[in-house]
């Protein structure tokens, strides 16, 4: 396969169906139209080495995202996981229970108080993650040394590089009971504190986290909007009278709300996925009243406890919510004369 | 509030700012100085722990005791936490089986990737549509954790280093991005490569690629880091402590507290500090990364941009 020829010395020569050299569209908007122009079998033969350059990825998609999706019907079964060491050979000899594991979750407390954790962690996120990164993204557009910005953005970007992990130990070796801060409080004679581990602030250390992880990461996308404003749009603001704050309330403000509108939409969509690994990794420390989410909820009762089917049935109701929110999310965004995640 | 300027004419220092234009006021000294304070925060916040876990992994017990735990300003170097970490033992294979898994991994999610963004690059060719919305469909859903879980477990692929690889090789993102780029390369320069008799192979390999260093160094990064930061799969799949990679072994070291296999003894008797132990094996964590992405940084913008969805 090193190269496919351009057939010019087959039966079409001369025809009006010409083999194109190349497939680029160039009839601009219209596509598909152009389509019907070249019968199926030529494009093939045209197209065949791009078709086999997609097929590795589109196999592992297919295997790993879309042949889970059917595994899904463990949720309504009384899954046995010892029946075979092979899953699939469990899952084709479980006896159906129907909607008994649907019944089973919306009457666990349990369950109910990982959606609340959930949703109240969402939204404190949303409160205090979004106007951090907006402001560090209007701090680092003002600063106008070029030397000065780079090194500031390299030094913010870093923490989004580093695994939660580290992340977690980082905050630990801070605040947590032997971290620095129970240091100096316990050399100036106080008692130290573990923020760690108290289920009271649990909600605002993970906040913490995520802004430190990820703020500085954040601010890229508001840079790009404010980098395609037009200077002299500033230029005519000040001609106007506008002074440095006025500017700023003019014509910066304005360049960001739609990235902003954009990027509430989405994260709206993905309201009920809290960070699962940050979450996961000190889900022990607080215990499960504070520190239980949707997604840490079907992974302690499935790969810990073993409750197979009672698990996929919580992971199900979670998937098809959140599939419903990601659509709306976009139909909104698409309604505000934004794109979203896809274009109609 | 000014607007950015990116392209500086030749400025007379390197850290000068560049000239103003005529409209604008002469900056005032509180505010200069209130945006460089909460700047130099943010930095501050994000450095002052990295400063901190380097320092006293490199701290003798007795720097470390003196402080009382965690050592802010550094009283000698010393480098006995990593010589007994990277002497052999738990760590040392847990870091080289990190390092081996991330370059297998990028190296293949690379390659599958490359492909399938160049083989979608062209919007009039055969499939097209079909293969981006199937790509595309993944991003609104997820099969769920139990089914993949059982998918992986059936496949066999339990125990297996494949379980951290193949489950995670494809970033559809990813691919967005490659592809946004390979679309903005001039149609003209693969029209008379192709007409020059180049088969799409070697377009992808002679042309395209080295025209798009800058985001195959993006991509490259966030595939990297996304093998070298994974610990979930990890945790699943495998029931062997001896394959565990880095972040496993740390969970345990750091956020568990347990002494490294075979230097309990040495924290407790000798010279070997507990702390300096654990700080080591996240400095061993970070290094690579934040030596890394420095250099890709001046291209994130760009390889950010590109990946907006063309359907």
């Amino acid at each position: 396969m090193s190269h496919s020829t351009v057939p010019r010395s087959t039966t079409e020569e001369g025809t009006p169906e010409q083999l194109p050299v190349t497939s680029h569209d160039t009839t601009g908007p219209r596509e598909g139209r152009r389509a019907g122009r070249l019968s199926p079998r030529l494009r093939f033969r045209r197209d065949r080495v791009l078709i086999l350059m997609t097929l590795p990825a589109v196999l592992l998609v297919l295997v790993f995202n879309y042949l889970p999706i059917l595994g899904n019907i463990v949720a309504f079964q009384d899954y046995d996981p010892y029946i075979s060491d092979n899953g699939i050979v469990s899952i084709l000899n479980s006896p159906f229970v129907g909607l008994e594991n649907f019944q089973r979750i919306f009457e666990a407390s349990a369950f109910w108080q990982a959606v609340q954790n959930t949703l109240v962690l969402f939204f404190i996120q949303i409160v205090v993650f979004f106007p951090v990164t907006i402001l560090l993204a209007l701090l680092i557009n003002s600063v106008v040394r070029p030397r000065v910005r780079a090194v500031a953005q390299a030094v913010l970007y870093l923490p989004h590089f580093f695994s939660w992990v580290l992340v977690i130990a980082v905050f630990q070796q801070m605040f947590g009971g032997a971290g620095m801060l129970s240091q100096l409080l316990r050399q100036h004679g106080h008692d130290g504190l573990d923020i760690m581990t108290d289920p009271h602030t649990f909600a605002f250390l993970i906040t913490a986290q995520s802004v430190w992880k990820d703020a500085g990461w954040g601010i890229i996308v508001f840079l790009a909007a404010l980098a395609s404003v037009p200077q002299d749009h500033y230029e005519a603001a000040a001609m106007d009278g506008a002074g440095r704050w006025g500017r700023m309330w003019h014509v910066t403000l304005p360049a960001l709300r739609p990235v902003i509108a954009l990027l509430l939409v989405l994260r709206v969509g993905d309201a009920l996925t809290v960070g699962f690994e940050q979450i996961l990794l000190q889900r022990d420390a607080v215990g499960p009243d504070a520190g239980e989410v949707l997604d840490t909820f079907v992974w302690w009762n499935g790969v810990r406890n073993q409750d197979f089917g009672y698990a996929a049935a919580a992971g199900l109701i979670k998937g098809v919510v959140s599939i419903g929110l990601v659509l709306t999310a976009n139909k909104v965004a698409h309604l505000m004369g934004e794109q979203g995640v896809y274009k109609k | 509030m000014t607007a950015v300027i990116d392209e500086p004419v030749a400025t007379p220092h390197r850290w000068a700012a560049p000239a103003r234009p005529a409209w604008e006021e002469e900056p005032s000294r509180a505010g200069l100085a209130g945006k460089g304070l909460v700047l130099l925060f943010a930095c501050l916040a994000v450095l002052f722990p990295l400063w901190i876990i380097v320092v006293t992994s490199l701290s003798s017990r007795k720097t470390i005791d003196e402080a009382g735990g965690l050592v802010i300003v550094p009283k000698g170097v010393t480098f006995i936490a990593y010589q007994e970490l990277l002497g052999g033992g738990q760590v040392t294979r847990a870091a080289v089986i990190s390092v081996l898994v991330t370059v297998a991994g990028t190296l293949f999610s690379m390659a599958v990737s490359v492909l399938c963004a160049y083989g979608l690059s062209r919007t009039g060719s055969l499939g097209h549509r079909g293969i981006l919305m199937t790509l595309l469909a993944t991003m609104f859903f997820s099969a769920g954790l139990i089914p993949t879980y059982l998918l992986v477990q059936s496949l066999g692929l339990t125990d297996s280093y494949l379980a951290l690889i193949l489950p995670s090789a494809v970033s559809v993102f990813n691919i967005l991005v490659l592809r946004g780029f390979f679309m903005g390369i001039s149609p003209e320069l693969i029209d008379s490569a192709r007409i020059d008799g180049a088969g799409d192979f070697r377009i992808l390999w002679q042309i395209v690629m080295p025209l798009s260093r800058a985001v195959l160094a993006v991509i490259t990064l966030f595939y990297a880091v996304g093998y070298w930061s994974a610990w979930f799969n990890a945790s699943l799949y495998l029931n062997d402590q001896d394959m565990m990679p880095l972040q496993n072994v740390m969970i345990q070291l750091v956020q568990k507290q347990e002494a490294p296999v075979g230097l309990g003894q040495a924290i407790r008797t000798g010279q070997l500090s507990g702390l300096a132990i654990q700080m080591a094996v996240m400095v061993m964590a970070l290094l690579p990364v934040a030596v890394l992405s420095p250099f890709v940084q001046k291209h994130f913008k760009k390889g950010m941009l590109t990946g907006a969805v063309k359907g």
